[in-house]
């Protein structure tokens, strides 16, 4: 099987060696200690090991890492900036939203891909754009929420 | 606090997978006790029946001797006024680290940024039974609150006696002791300094009566928000530790397997590996994750199971299999005979409800390490303490011998009371000379966790012309006693609890048993209320006199503007309501049935819950939220199914949780009850999520559904 050495994660190369069917979240939590991205179902039906690949959410658990090398690769650790979260981290912030957080993650990337194809997000666009993404605390109305909150303050920093 | 009509605590108890706690044995020296947390002031919270015991003046201590034994949790004001609490209640999405916190915040009148918790960590906090049964804020805020309020009366003397003046002049807030008089100000970083001082917290404590909280009783966003947003915090399964390998266990391909051959040459052959076969335990260590499943990949072994029941026999199956009843799990008042020959009208329903899984988000997670014949486990459980046993017994060790820490971890629901993954990860670290990490995948925690047990619930009553209940006979078999009781004043009772020998592992879940009688009870009550020809409000109401049960119906039916607007065509709505672990609930739900698919959706929930006095108003709500939407599943469409000792279900694509499109518009009424003591609230908010959807589907349809889940496929 073909090799992967080298991964562009956050503005970052890292090296690596590994397969390159190894799944992706394999490779960011147990070789890179990235562990920001979460394993809750290793079968893409849960939405906690969410990242960003060339911008858009990928589900890193059933992404073979072979696929994510040419590609940068965005993690939950990369979006804040200079000490600034990033909006969407905020609104969950605002809207206190989590019980356990285990979800979260996944949920912000996806959020943040979603934000970028779609500024302006209905309650219910939000809910079927993540509807892939599992919290079993059952925080979702506050997710929903958190996004539109998300979505306006991106739109005040346009304006 | 039990009502009268309370009984259920002398009931079975029915954490199944619960073992005997181990007996405590605390024997830190105090100049261990300083040289560990620095120097400053330490209080203790003493366990309730030493409390009791140093009231009437039964315990005497020297000073210098080792610290108190029965300690139920400890505060520390260090020298730079920073507070460490050590308890050994633990985070599982509860938020009780924010809301102890609080507790802390508003007694001790500092930052709640000051004041960090130490949770769950066996060998840093005292002994605790775990963190279940709603019982943090009724028993660990109190004690925190009397911790902090002894702390801030010792800084206060502290600075009394610096300045020689009465102590009852001063005043501590914001950190500080000021003297109004003098206008003299001392931080409390400023009065620890140089102090190793060490206090049991006094039999006679004044607390700030909820009416004058300044911290507590209003919102405080979760305290470690930040660090979960940013992908900081470590949970359990992202611990990682220098040269630590990965594990797998190889798993029975049924329950109550036997081993009966292994060949491991082929995995053993690969470079790195440690196969472990201890008996019917065979796992891997390896170097990395891939190459641990490669190496259970080239394991081949062969098993052997019993034949074991499916869930299409289960009801048929619990009926069967009852064990020897005992008295405590039974309860009379007045005559069945009587009152059902008062009755006018007599109904009879059975109720079942499904096994299913917890599914908490994090899978079970552990890393173990050995040094020097001590084993220190990383884990997420409920009950650090209790896997600390469960270890100790595993590998044969005094319990000073083992020490578990337990990060906030992604959940628990109840289901995480026991220690698979730490023993595994213990067993293997033991053999690999290595530090071992253990993830169970989601297949795992499908299977090898346990689940909220199934049940039937059979009721037969009888409602005289007027509406009153007369006679009510409950039975439940196997789901459980919690919230078995009526609050509804019926003259004539026979309630009784049947134990089963359950066909698979079962333990607690959120609310325990409360939300399987809950939703049989008020199901029924809903069906009797159609019989006598009421409204369900009203009918719940003319048999009812708590008046902490009523506030909480009325206030969620007025809020819900239930008896004024009546529902659209295919739309019904549906009222439900009950009392728990101190807690009073009451839930409104409208559903939607679709004409063509039949598909079933909550639209609306409003929700009315009583706990007391509010801690925090947002967390509250946050809890009553997620409880409900976390309740529709169960109520809808959750199940395990199972055949001959396999789960056939254990993939999130085969077993539906709720999601996005099933959660409801959700508008919560706390009744904030200032003169009563704060119960809990994590649990008891579930438990009418399902009746009042099965009442408002009823109200929609015509018809009654009477199992859980309600309608997997649509009604």
């Amino acid at each position: 099987m073909s090799k992967v050495t080298e991964l562009l994660i956050n503005g970052v190369k890292y090296s690596v060696d590994v397969d390159a069917g190894a799944s992706l979240l394999s490779v960011l939590r147990d070789d890179l200690d990235l562990v920001g991205s979460k394993y809750g179902c290793g079968e893409g039906q849960c939405g906690a090991c969410t990242v960003l690949l060339g911008g858009a959410p990928r589900r890193s658990c059933i992404t073979p890492v072979g696929d994510a090398a040419s590609k940068p690769i965005t993690t939950i650790e990369g979006l804040e900036k200079d000490g600034h979260l990033h909006p969407v981290q905020q609104a969950f912030l605002d809207e206190d939203v989590m019980q356990c957080g285990y979800c979260t993650s996944g949920m912000i990337m996806t959020s943040v891909g979603l934000l970028k194809v779609h500024p302006n997000p209905t309650e219910e666009e939000i809910a079927h754009y993540l509807e892939g993404h599992i919290c079993r605390c059952g925080t979702y109305p506050r997710i929903v929420a958190a996004v539109r909150r998300a979505a306006k303050s991106l739109q005040e920093v346009r304006s | 606090m039990n009502t009268p009509n309370d009984f259920s605590t002398q009931f079975e108890p029915e954490r199944y997978e619960l073992r005997a706690g181990p007996t405590y044995h605390f024997g830190l020296p105090r100049r261990d006790f300083f040289k560990f947390l620095g120097g400053g002031i330490v209080i203790f919270c003493l366990r309730d029946s030493l409390l009791a015991g140093q009231e009437a003046g039964r315990v005497h201590r020297r000073p210098d001797e080792s610290l108190p034994q029965d300690i139920a949790a400890w505060l520390h004001v260090n020298e730079n006024g920073e507070v460490t609490v050590c308890t050994g209640k633990v985070e599982v999405g509860q938020n009780i680290r924010t809301s102890l916190t609080q507790a802390v915040a508003e007694e001790l009148s500092v930052a709640p940024g000051s004041i960090h918790l130490l949770m769950g960590d066996t060998d840093r906090v005292p002994f605790d039974m775990g963190t279940f049964g709603s019982r943090t804020t009724p028993t660990m805020t109190p004690q925190l609150r009397r911790a902090a309020s002894t702390a801030r009366e010792a800084l206060i003397g502290l600075a009394a006696e610096a300045w020689k003046v009465d102590p009852v002049k001063l005043i501590a807030a914001n950190g500080a002791v000021t003297d109004p008089e003098s206008q003299r100000t001392a931080s409390y970083a400023e009065l620890t300094k140089g102090r190793e001082l060490a206090k049991a917290i006094p039999a006679e404590d004044s607390l700030t009566p909820p009416a004058q909280w300044k911290v507590m009783g209003k919102p405080l966003a979760k305290v470690t928000g930040r660090d979960i947003v940013m992908g900081r915090h470590r949970y359990p399964s992202d611990i990682k530790l220098p040269g630590m390998l990965y594990g797998k266990v190889l798993r029975p391909p049924a329950f109550d397997a036997t081993l009966t051959s292994l060949d491991a040459h082929e995995a053993e052959a690969i470079p790195g590996v440690t196969v472990v076969h201890d008996g019917n335990f065979v796992g891997i260590a390896a170097p990395n994750p891939r190459v641990a499943a490669s190496a259970l990949a080239a394991l081949h072994a062969a098993w052997q199971s019993p034949p074991q029941p499916s869930s299409d026999e289960l009801f048929e199956y619990l009926k069967k299999n009852v064990e020897q009843g005992e008295d405590h799990n039974r309860h009379v008042t007045g005559s069945m005979e009587k009152g059902l020959a008062d009755a006018s009208q007599r109904l009879q329903q059975t109720y079942t409800v499904a096994y299913i899984a917890h599914a908490p988000l994090e899978p079970r997670a552990a890393v173990a390490e050995w040094r020097d014949g001590k084993v220190t486990v990383w884990t997420g459980t409920q009950r650090p303490f209790g896997v600390r046993g469960e270890l100790a017994e595993a590998f044969r060790l005094t319990e000073d011998k083992v020490r578990v820490v337990m990060p906030d971890m992604g959940s628990g629901y109840g289901g995480k009371h026991t220690g698979e993954a730490a023993v595994e990860s213990a067993r293997l670290a033991q053999a690999a000379r290595q530090p071992v990490k253990l993830v169970w995948t989601r297949e795992e925690e499908f299977t090898w966790a346990y689940f909220r047990p199934a049940g039937v619930i059979e009721i037969s009553a009888g409602v005289a012309s007027d509406g009153a209940i007369t006679a009510w006979e409950f039975h439940n078999y196997n789901s459980g006693s919690a919230a078995i009781g009526t609050l509804y004043n019926i003259p004539n009772q026979l309630i009784e609890f049947h134990p089963v020998k359950s066909p698979l592992r079962q333990g607690s879940y959120r609310s325990l048993a409360a939300a399987a009688n809950h939703f049989a009870r008020e199901s029924f009550m809903d069906e009797l209320a159609h019989l006598a020809k009421m409204d369900p409000l009203d009918f719940r109401l003319k048999n009812l006199t708590d008046a902490r049960f009523r506030d909480a119906l009325e206030a969620a039916a007025q809020k819900f503007g239930w008896g004024k607007a009546k529902p659209q065509p295919g739309h019904g709505f549906g009222i439900a309501g009950g009392f728990d672990k101190s807690g009073y609930v009451a839930t409104c739900a409208e559903v939607a049935v679709d004409p063509a698919s039949r598909q079933v959706r909550v639209l609306r929930v409003v929700t009315a819950f009583d706990c007391g006095a509010v801690v925090n108003p947002d967390q509250l709500r946050n809890q009553i939220e997620g409880a409900n939407n976390m309740g529709i599943g169960g109520a809808l469409f959750e199940a395990i199914q199972f055949a001959n000792g396999r789960i056939l279900n254990p993939h999130f694509a085969q077993y539906r949780v709720p999601r996005f499109s099933d959660a409801p518009a959700i508008e919560v009424v706390l009744i904030d009850r200032k003169d009563v003591p704060s119960a809990g609230a994590g649990e008891t908010p579930i438990v009418g999520i399902a009746p009042a959807t099965g009442n408002a589907i009823f109200a929609a349809t015509g018809k009654r559904l009477r199992a859980l889940p309600m309608a997997p496929k649509g009604v």
